[in-house]
């Protein structure tokens, strides 16, 4: 089953390549990973996207919670969350395209970033599948080239602390 | 006042008690080791490889519980001690290993014996961090001892570029650490221990399994109080040795592939399996799917990740193993006093695990002509009077060697288990010596392995310190041989070490006596007159090389079916000169 975990560490060298190094050296998926500093500077989040069962899934969260300069680690599978993704899509335009082109970024509620003689480029947000679609839809014209972010996560506020469906952070103590 | 990061270093290990240093110079470190030099409470001890250092630094930390130092330079220094870093990390050694960088400017240059040493030691470490700002450095060691020591113990490297060594700054040694997201749980949940002290009283075929952690977390007194107070009988890892006597009634001595019959018997017809620092490993599970199929499990750890990795466990303890066993016993004490009681509830289970060992003690067959390796160890038993460090070196002697060195100290089995380093044994020996200068320690090692690590002689000779070797040469790799035997139809792919060379000369020129024994009627004398000698001492043992090590899990095979003896093709190949004559083909197997 696929898992969203968010992992808290601190902003130091090195960092990355121990969480990253962690998932290759025990035959771990990561199907996307995205990292970027949070509110407090010294900090960072990284967002993975992983495969396993659960016995996978515990030893991930443990094996995560063991490296010195995580924080904290936290399955958002295991609560209510939302996740986004953005794609950068560059479409081939012919002209009998163009208006084909528009017109699916509007039903995407996508946005037309950039132009050329020959090429839309397509800035797309939101849930995997979303932009998945959107993908498959621009495919026909002609795809040039394509960039995505990999997903990040946040859990829900309102539901979370209503009825969480089971404790959602491993936390350090 | 400002000191230079080389002088903060020597004053930051004298903060952290620091007495041994175990390493050797090179280029970047050369300001390091100027100030080393010059500071008289601090001893380097300087090996003639940098594998050696790491090991002896293990050994050291092995035998006194402290974390073991080592330093070495950039490049080539770094990448010798990697063997030593991974089976740290492997076996929960303490050690901080500084290891020289080149200047910051240089970094990522492809500079004159530069490696990525974070890189590299990355997967081999619990720790590691390069020092990029001399402010930082104090700060960095103090934390690398804390982390190497503390939780589940394990190998730190902190990486001193040569600008930061030479650099000055304030020194102020810190009071306490700043790690935010380490915080090791030390005292386990209650309610967890009192549900575990429930299944103790409840369960009619129990069984204590210690590990390595049980050592490590100086656990010996609580697990003999855990033991008598409930009559369990314990059984231990080749980690953990040492840590209840072996010579004690409630002993099954080791368990796993090469453990006693009864004592995986016990383990398969156990109902409840009490696992102590241990972590499952598959040397002592054999076939997981057929692994204790009975039992309840409790699993006391200090390491979340060892709980349910290979193993499910129905009470889960996270906690330092000394500390959760010494509210356990309280709990236990508290419950049921009747020590009468629980012996008669506990006897048919003893009686049972009795006719087990009755039925397949631990044997092997005496010869006039040649020396089997299990006398040998039989005889250095008796003659160290149980007192003895023994290091050992990987392979079939280690495995005769826990089998049949019964310790009974905690400490005092220095052995290379979860990576199985050949070349271990000897520097290893030479790191508790240096601990214990008084102590006898002796290394268990084979003609296979001390090769691996031989030039450390020197160190002995040069520092007269008195490791007795005792070289069990069989002149095959005898493990490897066993295993083609067994499996490989007797094909001796690169397993004969034809040529050897001669130990007791090659001792000899390093200065260090050396012994010899190719009869079994020399071997009392050998060892008796090597072990009393004051300096370090070779005894080269020639034993025999067709003896294979039982009982035997095959890999992959389940708990209780154990082979107990060479199966009869191979017995039969044995006698009928076959087997035999490609064993003396290699030239010089047993040069006499």
């Amino acid at each position: 089953m696929e898992h969203i975990i968010s992992v808290l560490v601190e902003n130091k060298f090195g960092v990355l390549a121990r969480v990253a190094g962690l998932f290759s050296a025990r035959g771990y998926n990561i199907e996307s990973l995205s990292v970027a500093p949070t509110l407090d500077p010294t900090t960072s989040m990284i967002t993975i996207v992983t495969v396993g069962d659960d016995r996978i899934i515990e030893q991930i969260m443990k094996q995560l919670n063991k490296v010195v300069e995580v924080l904290k680690v936290i399955d958002l599978t295991e609560t209510h969350y939302l996740d986004r993704e953005t794609a950068l899509i560059k479409v081939h335009t012919k002209p009998e395209h163009r208006d084909e082109a528009i017109r699916l970024a509007e039903i995407f509620r996508a946005k037309i970033v950039d132009s050329s003689a020959n090429t839309y480029t397509i800035e797309i947000t939101g849930d995997v599948d979303k932009v998945e679609a959107m993908i498959n839809m621009l495919k026909p014209l002609g795809i040039k080239d394509l960039v995505r972010t990999g997903r990040i996560a946040i859990s829900r506020e309102t539901t979370r602390t209503a009825s969480p469906r089971r404790e959602p952070a491993l936390l350090k103590t | 006042m400002k000191l230079t990061g080389a002088e903060i270093f020597c004053e930051s290990l004298r903060r952290e008690g620091v007495k041994t240093i175990f390493g050797l110079p090179g280029g970047v470190v050369l300001k390091i080791f100027d100030v080393l030099c010059q500071q008289k409470d601090l001893d380097l001890v300087l090996t003639r490889h940098e594998q050696g250092a790491a090991h002896m630094a293990e050994g050291y930390a092995k035998a006194t519980g402290r974390a073991g130092v080592v330093l070495v330079t950039s490049g080539p220094g770094m990448t010798n001690i990697v063997t030593g870093l991974a089976d740290a990390y492997m076996d929960s050694v303490p050690l901080v290993a500084f290891t020289g960088q080149v200047s910051t400017d240089l970094i990522g240059n492809d500079a004159f014996q530069e490696a990525d040493n974070v890189g590299i030691s990355r997967p081999c470490t619990k720790h590691n961090v390069l020092v990029k700002d001399v402010n930082e450095l104090a700060q960095t060691i103090k934390e690398a001892f804390y982390i190497a020591t503390s939780g589940r113990p394990g190998p730190v490297l902190v990486d001193i570029p040569k600008d930061v060594s030479t650099s000055k700054a304030e020194f102020k040694y810190p009071e306490k650490v700043n790690l935010r997201g380490y915080n090791p749980t030390v005292g386990g949940n209650k309610n967890q221990i009192r549900q575990a002290a429930e299944e103790i009283l409840k369960a009619e075929k129990p069984i204590i399994y210690v590990g390595g952690g049980a050592v490590f977390s100086d656990a010996g007194q609580e697990i003999c109080e855990l033991a008598e107070i409930t009559q369990i009988p314990v059984t231990m890892t080749l980690m953990g040795l040492g840590s209840f006597p072996g010579n004690h009634p409630l002993s099954l001595g080791m368990l796993g592939m090469h453990g006693g019959y009864w004592t995986n018997m016990a383990m398969h017809h156990a109902d409840l399996l009490i696992a102590v620092g241990a972590r499952f490993d598959d040397r002592v599970t054999g076939k997981l799917s057929e692994f204790c199929p009975e039992a309840r499990v409790v699993h006391i750890d200090i390491d979340p990740t060892s709980i349910k990795k290979t193993f499910h466990a129905h009470i889960p303890i996270v906690g330092d193993v000394k500390a959760v066993l010494r509210q356990l016993n309280v709990i236990l004490r508290s419950l049921d006093g009747n020590s009468v009681q629980i012996a008669a509830q506990r006897k048919p289970w003893i009686q049972q695990i009795e006719e087990w060992k009755r039925a397949h003690p631990l044997a092997y067959k005496q010869d006039d002509k040649v020396i089997k390796p299990q006398f040998v160890i039989e005889k250095l038993y008796n003659l160290t009077k149980h007192e003895a460090i023994v290091a050992t070196d990987v392979g079939q002697h280690q495995m005769f060697a826990a089998q049949y060195f019964k310790g009974s100290r905690p400490r005092t089995w220095l052995t290379s288990g979860g990576l199985g380093t050949m070349g271990f044994g000897f520097p290893a020996a030479i790191g508790a010596q240096v601990a214990f200068p008084d102590r006898q320690v002796v290394c268990i090692t084979s003609e296979g392995s001390f090769q691996m690590n031989l030039q450390e002689l020197v160190v002995a000779a040069e520092r007269k310190l008195p490791v007795k070797i005792v070289l069990l040469n069989n002149g095959v790799h005898g493990m490897v041989r066993q295993w083609q035997d067994l499996f490989y139809e007797g094909r001796y792919s690169a397993s004969i070490l034809g040529t050897l060379p001669d130990f007791v000369k090659l001792a000899d020129a390093y200065g260090i006596p050396g012994l010899r024994a190719v009869r079994p009627a020399e071997v009392e004398s050998v060892l008796k007159d090597g072990l009393k000698q004051k300096g370090p001492v070779l005894m080269d043992i020639h034993t025999d090389p067709y003896e294979n090590c039982y009982p035997m899990i095959p890999a992959g095979g389940a708990q209780h079916e154990m082979m107990l003896e060479d199966p009869p093709e191979l017995k039969v190949a044995k006698k009928g000169g076959a087997h035999k004559r490609k064993v003396d083909e290699g030239e010089g197997v047993l040069p006499a």
